[in-house]
Parts: structure tokens; sequence; C-alpha cells
């Protein structure tokens, strides 16, 4: 063979040796509901630049989905490439170490922080400092209230969201003009109160320095709005997504709903969507400036494609085409800042009889506080609920509720 | 050049090269048998004594199986103190007994009366009771959750029309009942579903055991002049103590294990003021809410505890006496 020919021959076999490994690469992600979705639609985008790997998004119940990454972080095994996560999650598993630091080299998140929402950011970031977590979608919190019962009943959108007490005091005259509730259950109220006022260095339930925190005054006061609302029939003892939830949205028996700004595309997609142009978004009460959840974007340190799954993650997070599509597809409110002044945030809400809403939310999103996480927050919130249910459904005196959830709580914190 | 009489094996080459392929015959069975003992080992031995290796264990799951400390009794300590066990606990044996005894109690008549009241529709009687059992519980549950809802479900409309009643109005409640909402309520509620379930598997039971009773016997109690009531009480019931010592049994082991049922009908959390929280789900929530891995198999072996006493209890009151063993 002439060394020209066997130049040529060697070139053409490693060219398709390259190409038969680009084809054979793949990556996972592992999803839930809505976010696989989007992840779905992020595969064209995603071919443009990288024809040869495919992506395979493996989808699960949203409790299941975190059920499995548990057992698979716990085991190293089976570990996606992209793990998505609910805000919820990000502590629990940031607390582990097993996903890869993206805010240090080579992935370098933290040059791109003043892209993020700020509160957004915070939430990815571990205790230690690390940034866990890329955030892609987050839950500015909102009040949703029926139009038509509110004018019924005389009450104006400024009585809901004056004081906790005036919100109270209008859902007395809306139960007694319309029978409708207040809310769906006097829980939302004291899963508001007690995030609101959080001093710097607070968790939720425990400080930095490990003080449990729930006897203090912004939990007595959550404590004493829902139960107020409760000896005032206020509530319908409904728990979210229970057929009673969306049936009371249905029947218009749930006046308001204390919720993420993404309840809005729900109720217009299929909770009610009969109720077209009857609700309308406002502020929390007390500018109460609250989030309810996130998504978020994570590389197991197990993860076997690291450099192309943080390019995936780079598009779903950081470009402002993706961000958008998701936004309008799913509701998905972006994490990023950098889009947050796209025209689309103008345009009317046609759920919402036409308010820009968009813009409210995007007020709120400046305006929340990262709240400090606390591996414990679930047990926490099982003891507060708990005790709340005691307050409300049995009579317990509120000083000893919360005397006794401190206890409880401690008792797992000192273990 | 090869003849073919090289090709021929000799008589000391043959029987060496089949040897190695050849089981002796007394292996064959450990062969066929191994595929369940593979999979027993794997699914059913493994995950107990990893089980109780973790009971000792504290463990941030998601940090790998490396995180793991030796605690040594803490997380039994822990549980044993731990007021939720306890309450989980009680809500386990209150369900156990509210959903278990009925189904024995009325499970024996019934069984009696399709045996001696149907011929041949005998066999559709019996499968239309048997079909809540092989019926998904997810589907179940998930159905009972719509029929005990507050202000829209069925059993609730029912009782409304029913305390419309003239005559009958004092018997039923004119407002809604709170069935899941109510911490007095959900066990009942818990309970109805669990017995509606499970009360055509026993009839089936007592059914299959009536049926080894010999005729003879209820004849010669006839001829004696004994009623249908006195045969009930006199034969039969005698007779079906060994299905009744078995079935109990499956109902206290089943019943302390009670886990799905409870579980989505209260949402995954038992209720207000976890009313409905069995000690299976408490374990569950430990393990994959709470992250404590350790804890919820410490937790487990408590309740293994529990349900070994309650089955020995079992045997000593339904053995037959005058038995040792």
């Amino acid at each position: 063979m002439k060394p020209l020919t066997r130049t040529a021959v060697i070139a053409a076999a490693a060219m398709l040796t390259l190409a038969t490994a680009q084809a054979q690469q793949s990556i996972t992600i592992a999803a839930f509901p809505a976010v696989d979705d989007i992840a779905k639609a992020a595969i064209p985008i995603w071919k443009k630049t990288h024809p040869t790997v495919e992506v395979k998004v493996v989808s699960r119940a949203f409790a299941d989905h975190h059920t499995a990454m548990t057992t698979a972080l716990s085991t190293s095994s089976n570990l996606p490439d992209v793990m998505v996560v609910e805000y919820g999650y990000v502590a629990r598993f940031a607390e582990g170490g097993g996903l890869e630091n993206l805010g240090a080299a080579p992935y370098n998140l933290q040059a791109q922080q003043a892209h993020f929402v700020p509160y957004a950011y915070r939430q990815g970031t571990s205790n230690a400092g690390a940034v866990v977590a890329a955030p892609a979608d987050i839950g500015p919190g909102t009040l949703l209230y029926r139009t038509d019962l509110l004018k019924t009943a005389a009450v104006t959108e400024a009585d809901l969201t004056q004081s906790w007490e005036s919100f109270v005091g209008a859902g007395v005259k809306i139960k007694a003009a319309t029978g409708a509730y207040l809310v769906a259950h006097a829980r939302d109220i004291k899963d508001i109160v007690i995030r609101s006022d959080i001093k710097a260095g607070e968790g939720l339930y425990i400080d930095n320095k490990g003080k449990v925190l729930v006897d203090s005054p912004r939990f007595l006061r959550a404590f004493q709005l829902a139960k107020k609302v409760r000896d005032q029939k206020l509530d319908g003892k409904i728990n979210a997504w229970s057929n009673e939830w969306s049936e009371g949205f249905k029947r218009g028996t749930i006046a308001t709903q204390l919720s993420g700004a993404w309840l809005a595309g729900h109720l217009s997609n299929w909770l009610a969507p009969a109720t077209k142009g009857l609700w309308r978004a406002a502020q929390l009460p007390e500018k109460a400036y609250a989030s309810w959840g996130g998504t978020f974007y994570t590389i197991p340190k197990g993860a076997k494609n690291k450099t192309l799954a943080w390019e995936f993650i780079e598009l779903m997070t950081l470009n402002p085409a993706m961000q958008l599509q998701a936004f309008k597809a799913q509701d998905a409110f972006p994490a990023l800042v950098d889009v947050h002044n796209d025209a689309f945030f103008d345009q009317p809400i046609e759920f919402l009889g036409g308010q820009k809403a968009r813009l409210l939310w995007r007020e709120t999103a400046k305006k929340i506080n990262p709240i400090e996480v606390h591996k414990l927050d679930p047990i926490a919130d099982e003891i507060v609920n708990t005790e709340l249910d005691k307050v409300l459904d049995q009579g317990k005196d509120i000083p000893t509720a919360l005397a006794d959830a401190k206890r409880l709580l401690e008792r797992r914190v000192n273990r | 050049m090869s003849t073919p009489a090289d090709h021929i094996p000799g008589p000391a080459a043959q029987p060496a090269t089949r040897r190695r392929w050849r089981l002796r015959t007394s292996q064959v069975p450990y062969l066929l048998i191994s595929p369940f003992v593979v999979l027993f080992l794997v699914f059913g031995i493994f995950p107990l004594v990893f089980s109780f290796w973790l009971a000792f264990q504290s463990w941030e799951p998601t940090a790998g199986l490396a995180s793991m400390k030796f605690v040594g009794l803490d997380n039994f300590r822990f549980a044993i103190t731990d007021e939720w066990f306890w309450k989980s606990l009680r809500n386990t044996a209150w369900l156990a007994l509210a959903s278990g005894v009925p189904q024995h109690v009325i499970a024996i008549p019934l069984a009696y009366f399709i045996h001696t009241g149907f011929k041949r529709s005998r066999n559709a009687v019996i499968g239309a009771y048997f079909l809540p059992y092989i019926t998904s519980t997810v589907a179940i549950a998930m159905m009972f959750g719509t029929l005990f809802s507050t202000d829209y479900g069925l059993i609730n409309l029912s009782l409304h029309a029913l305390a419309q009643v003239p005559g009958l109005g004092w018997f039923f409640p004119d407002a809604p009942v709170d069935w899941l909402n109510r911490a007095e309520n959900v066990k009942p509620a818990v309970a109805i579903v669990v017995f509606w379930r499970y009360i055509g598997f026993n009839t089936v039971l007592y059914l299959a055991a009536l049926q080894t009773i010999p005729s003879d016997i209820y004849e010669a109690a006839t001829m004696d002049g004994a009623r249908r009531v006195q045969q009930f009480f006199y034969i039969t019931l005698p007779s079906l103590k060994p299905m009744i010592y078995f079935g109990v049994t499956l109902s206290v082991v089943g019943g302390l294990q009670l886990f799905e049922e409870p579980f989505i009908l209260t949402g995954g959390r038992g209720g207000t003021d976890q009313a409905g929280m069995t000690t299976a789900m408490y374990m569950y929530r430990t393990a994959f809410e709470f992250n404590d891995f350790g804890g919820a198999s410490a937790l487990s072996w408590l309740l293994f505890v529990f349900v070994a006493l309650l089955t020995w209890l079992t045997n000593r009151a339904f053995r037959p006496r005058g038995n040792a063993s």
C-alpha cells in the first residue's frame, strides 16, 4: 500500500471510529411531570448543536422520582447524567455531598450568578457554599381570587391584601354572601405567615446554630390566624391536589388560593378551565413575598457524561429561548432574569380576565428573600402541621401546641 | 494426513469428556430449585439482613453506602421513646381490630349462608364477594376517597337523603360527615375499606373449610332434631376452628402491616393529627420522607417483634386443645 493511500485509510478509519463513538453517545435526564415535557421539547434545539448525542428523558411521578433519586445516590448506581430536583429536595440531596458543585470549575456557574433570580440562586446553594443546583424555574407566591364572589360580597382586592386580619374579615363577608370558603385549608395561611419576616441567619424552623424556632412570634401568629379561620368556618379543610380541591375551584366554593404563580396555568389547563375570566392575581396579604417550589438541574457526582450533562443544563437554565419556551408552554416561570423584560411578560393573561399578572409576579420574584434550609425541614413541617391539626380540630391550646412542637423537634435536632 | 480412525475417541477419553457436563442425579434437584433460591436470597434474605444491619447504623442515604456510621442501639432507643411510633402502633392496633374482627364474625355466617343457601349461583356469589380482594388497592382506595368526599361524596349524599326520610331522620346525620378530615372519623373510614376488601377472601377460606365437613354429621343432627342454629354452633363452628386459626393469623399479620389503604386515603400523611398513620406508613415516611433509613429499619424490627408476639398469642388462643405442638 502506498504511503498516501495508507494515510487516507487510517484517517478514514479514525473518523469512522470517532463518528461511531459519537453516535453511541447519549445522556440521561431524570425528571418528573411537566419538567419532562420541557426537557423533551428542548431536544430539537439540543440536536442542532449535538447531532450525534441522544437525550433519554426518564420520567417518573413526582414522589417516585425523588425516591428513585435518593436510592440512586445511596447506592451510586443507575445515576442519570442530569438529575432534576424540586426545591424541597435540594437541601436534602446537597447534604449527602452526592452532587457536583456547579459553582466551581469546570462548570463555573458562579460567574453566571447575576443572570438568575437572586433567591433562586441562593436556594441552589448549600449551607457550605457549594452551588449544587442550577435554577430553571421559580414559583413566586401570589393570591388568586374569584372576582365574581368578591363582587357579590362587596369585597375589594385591597380588603384581601391589606393585612391578614382584613383578609380574614373579607372571608367572613364572602362566606355570608356566597357560602364559599375563603381558603381551601387554614393550613395554607399558616404556611405563608411562618415564611414572612424571617431574619438573616434564621431558617424556617431551625436557625444556623441549630436553635429550634417553632415557638417564635411568627409561628404564634400563624397558628392564631389559622385558628381564627377555622373557628369562623372559613376553610373547607380541603387538601391541595385532592378531588375536592379541583371540585371547589370548578364549582366556585373556594374564593381564594394562596399559591405559586404556576397555579394559574393549572387552573386554566385542567383544574377549572370553565372559570376562565373569573380569577385575578394579587400580591399576598401584608406583602408577604414568598415562593412555592421551583425546579433545579443537578449533576450527580457519579454521572458518566458530566460535560454533556452540563451543556444540557446550560441549555435549560441559561438559554433565553428555552426559558421562554418553557414559560409559554408549561407556565414555568423563568429563573433567568435575562428574559424578564421580554414582551411576553406584558401580554395579558386571558384566564385572569386580561390581567398582566406576569409583571406582578416578576416584582414578587425580585423581592423574595432566600430562606436557609435545613435537612430536618421535612420532619419539622410534619411536626408543626400535626400540632396545628390538634389546635384546629381538638382545640389544643396554641402555646402548648408550639411548646410540644419545639420539644419534638429538639429531640430530633439533638439526636 | 489422518485416517478416520484418528477421530474416534478411545474408550478412556470418551467418559472423561462427557463427565464434565453431566450432573449427578443428586445434584439435579438443587439445579432445578436454584432460580427460586437465588431470587429468594436476593429479594428475600438480603433485604432482611441489610435492614437488620441498617437498624444499627446512622446513614445519610444520599451520601452513599460509605457514609454509614455504627450507632449501636441508638435507633432502637429513639424509636421506643418516640411518641409517633406509639401513636402509629395504637392506630395500627385500632385498625387491625376494627377491620379484622368483623371480617371473621361476618365471614363465617356469610360463608355458611352461601354454602347452604345457594346451589347454582353459588360460584357467581362467591366471585362477587372475592372481587374486591383481587382489585387493585390503589383503585379501591381512590374510589373510596371519592365516595368519602365531605361535600360531594356519594356516602354523605346518601346519608343526607336518608336523614330526610320521615321516621329515619333521627338515625342519620343531617350535616355532612367529615370522613377523612376529622381525626375521630379517619380510622373508621379506613377500617370500612379494609373490611370491604378482605371480607370476600375470608368468606372463601371458610367456604372451603365448610366443604370438608362431612354431610352425614348434619344429617345425624337433623335426625336428632337439631335446628339450623344449633347445627351452626355445635357442628359448623367447632369444625371451622383450624381455618379460623389460619384466617385470624393472616388478619393479624396483614392488619399489623397495613399500608396501602390508609396511605392513599389520607394522602400519604395519615390524615389530620396522623390519625390514620399506621406503623408501616410511619416506617416508610421515616425512610423516604425524613431520610432516616436507620431509624426506619429499627422501627421495622420493633414491628416484627409485635407481629411475632401477636401471632404467638393467636396460636395460643386458637390451636386445638390437647395438642402440645
